[in-house]
């Protein structure tokens, strides 16, 4: 219990002074993106990992807070900020309707359903030109040049995120998503409303990622409906995320997005120049094996499986 | 005195409305209950009554539609056509949580454990149909645990528990919605003698609470030492109804359970 305190007091001053010790930008710029995906894989984990509604369709409420910092922009001409209020709101309102039409649908037929309706709404995106500027994509002027304050909004988020999910775990809340996720119709016989409780969990996760997503507007300056609402990049990647730092864990979610912006990293850059360039496409091959390797060996994500990982490591340093 | 007299008639008239309601006062009352999956009958035309603080049972060879029963008073499944009214009041088509928080608690024959719970958490979280803290729930996830003699077991996985013990974490989360209610689906069932013993002494202990028990058991051990009534019904239709004597001895019961040679000797 300690040692766990003393480590997060460590891990809170590291990433407090992590950007006035290290000025390289692309060193920067990999933990902003990282820690943007602490916070889209702990929402994810919230509804998925601790409610039991696995999101394929997490793009979805992602791209929608991206466009809606985007459009704040192209069509009122305020700053893309005001996005970062409402993205996440907007996200809330695409939530709603998603719920409305999803948990109607249990188990399986949920992912497959969240899945298609990422799919109908980058297609709608992308086709609704005056709204969105289609596959034109919308371009935008940064407000900083540095990369420091991007670092610190990304942090409080990210920190933000991941406390209010903590706070939500311990109330009569978290109960609730838990029993939902265990056994939905001894839930409802409990006396839990669980299309209503099955929403609030939705709504809070969407609120957070369409956050991340209005930052990444900010950060990137330019989105398309081919990124922000990626099957590939952001839905299959907040899964991804979830699973490799543990599923229903409460910092599990932002390990894992540090390893998996990490291997994406190691591999896009092919080892970072070092190795030939052909291993740069193959990173697709990567996570998969990686996600093999997680679920044979560590199924319950690395900090869901810490204890087994120490225990291996003691083994090996014991035989040597 | 004309004064005092008529006071005594309207006290008397009143004392006279209050005998006729108290005596129509089901807490449950079910009417020409039926449940048809496509052609096929699971409950049909079942009409009874469950009086305030009494244990009744329903019995009835496998298949006959007890647990359909059980299914319909609280709405997992929607009925077909009648109606049941929960203190005078239709409780048909309302949300199986709804019907929850006005007290009808129940169990489940195949145990619904929330696994990758404690114990505690388990009663915790239902103990937070009536309470909104977590300080107060816990409590009440202690009153509960204890009890129904869970308490020392109270930080295992719930996937953890014997089958006897899920059954008795099934009730204990029951108890927890503080039903003035309770179904108890099959509860006995798979249990040893002592376990079964045990068993009987805790709904003895649930009823001394003042809850009213519907109780389904297979266990004639069971349900005839603590049933004040059963009810017996077999194809979805009712066969017999009164005390455990009454019923035990009534040949159309008989020839359900062990078939007609039996119920003509």
């Amino acid at each position: 219990m300690k040692a766990k305190k003393i480590t997060l007091i460590i891990l809170g001053i590291v990433s407090l002074i992590f950007p006035l010790v290290i000025r390289s930008d692309y060193y920067q710029h990999l933990v902003i993106i990282a820690l943007m995906w602490v916070v889209i894989g702990s929402s994810w984990n919230l509804l998925a990992g601790y409610t039991g509604q696995v999101s394929f369709g997490h793009a979805i409420f992602f791209g929608t807070g991206a466009y809606t910092a985007g459009i704040f922009v192209t069509k009122l001409g305020m700053s893309a900020w005001w996005g970062m209020m409402f993205g996440g709101i907007v996200a809330m309102v695409f939530a709603l309707f998603v719920g409305w039409i999803c948990f109607r649908l249990r188990g399986p037929y949920f992912a497959l359903a969240t899945l298609a309706g990422g799919e109908i709404i980058r297609l709608i995106v992308t086709n609704w030109e005056s709204l969105t500027e289609g596959m034109m994509g919308i371009l935008i002027i940064q407000s900083f040049r540095s990369k420091l304050p991007y670092y610190y909004i990304a942090l409080t988020l990210a920190f933000l995120c991941v406390f209010v999910i903590y706070l939500v775990m311990k109330s009569k809340w978290g109960y609730y998503f838990v029993s939902i996720r265990e056994d939905q119709d001894a839930a409802e016989s409990m006396g839990i409303n669980t299309t209503l409780y099955k929403n609030v969990s939705l709504l809070i996760s969407a609120f957070f990622t369409g956050m991340a997503g209005a930052f990444y507007m900010n950060y990137m300056a330019f989105i398309d409906p081919q990124v922000v609402y990626s099957l590939h990049y952001i839905s299959i990647m907040a899964i991804l995320v979830g699973i490799v730092g543990g599923v229903a864990t409460t910092l599990g979610p932002a390990v894992g997005a540090f390893i998996m912006v990490g291997v994406q990293e190691t591999f896009r850059s092919a080892f970072f120049g070092l190795a030939p360039k052909w291993i740069s496409q193959a990173h697709a091959l990567v996570f998969g094996l990686l996600v093999i390797f997680v679920i044979m060996f560590l199924a319950n994500g690395v900090l869901g499986d810490w204890g087994k990982i120490k225990r291996y490591v003691f083994r090996i340093k014991a035989s040597n | 005195m004309g004064k005092d007299q008529t006071i005594r008639v309207q006290n008397k008239g009143i004392e006279l409305i209050g005998l006729r309601r108290r005596k129509h006062m089901a807490l449950l009352e079910v009417k020409k209950l039926t449940k048809a999956f496509g052609g096929l009958m699971a409950v049909n035309n079942v009409t009874f009554k469950i009086e305030r603080g009494e244990i009744f049972g329903l019995i009835g060879p496998n298949g006959s539609g007890k647990t359909t029963t059980f299914n319909c008073i609280n709405n997992f499944s929607p009925i077909t056509s009648g109606d049941i009214f929960f203190k005078e009041k239709s409780i048909k088509g309302l949300k199986t949580h709804k019907t929850c928080h006005l007290g009808i608690g129940r169990t489940f024959q195949v145990v619904k454990p929330l696994s990758r719970m404690t114990v505690i958490g388990n009663v915790t979280a239902s103990a937070f149909c009536r309470v909104n803290t977590i300080k107060e729930a816990r409590d009440e996830a202690y009153r509960v645990l204890d009890f129904c003699n869970l308490l020392k077991e109270k930080d295992k996985l719930a996937k953890s528990l014997p089958i006897e013990g899920r059954k008795r974490l099934e009730i204990a989360r029951a108890l927890a919605t503080k039903p003035e209610l309770l179904l108890l689906d099959e509860i006995a069932a798979g249990l040893n003698l002592s376990e079964l013993d045990e068993a009987i002494d805790l709904i003895k202990r649930i009823r001394d609470k003042g809850i009213t028990i519907l109780i389904i058991e297979h266990i004639m051990k069971v349900i005839m030492t603590i049933s004040d009534r059963i009810h017996a019904i077999n194809f979805g239709q009712t066969i017999a109804e009164g005390t455990p004597q009454e019923v035990a001895n009534n040949p159309e019961v008989i020839e359900a359970y062990l078939g007609a040679e039996y119920a003509q000797g």
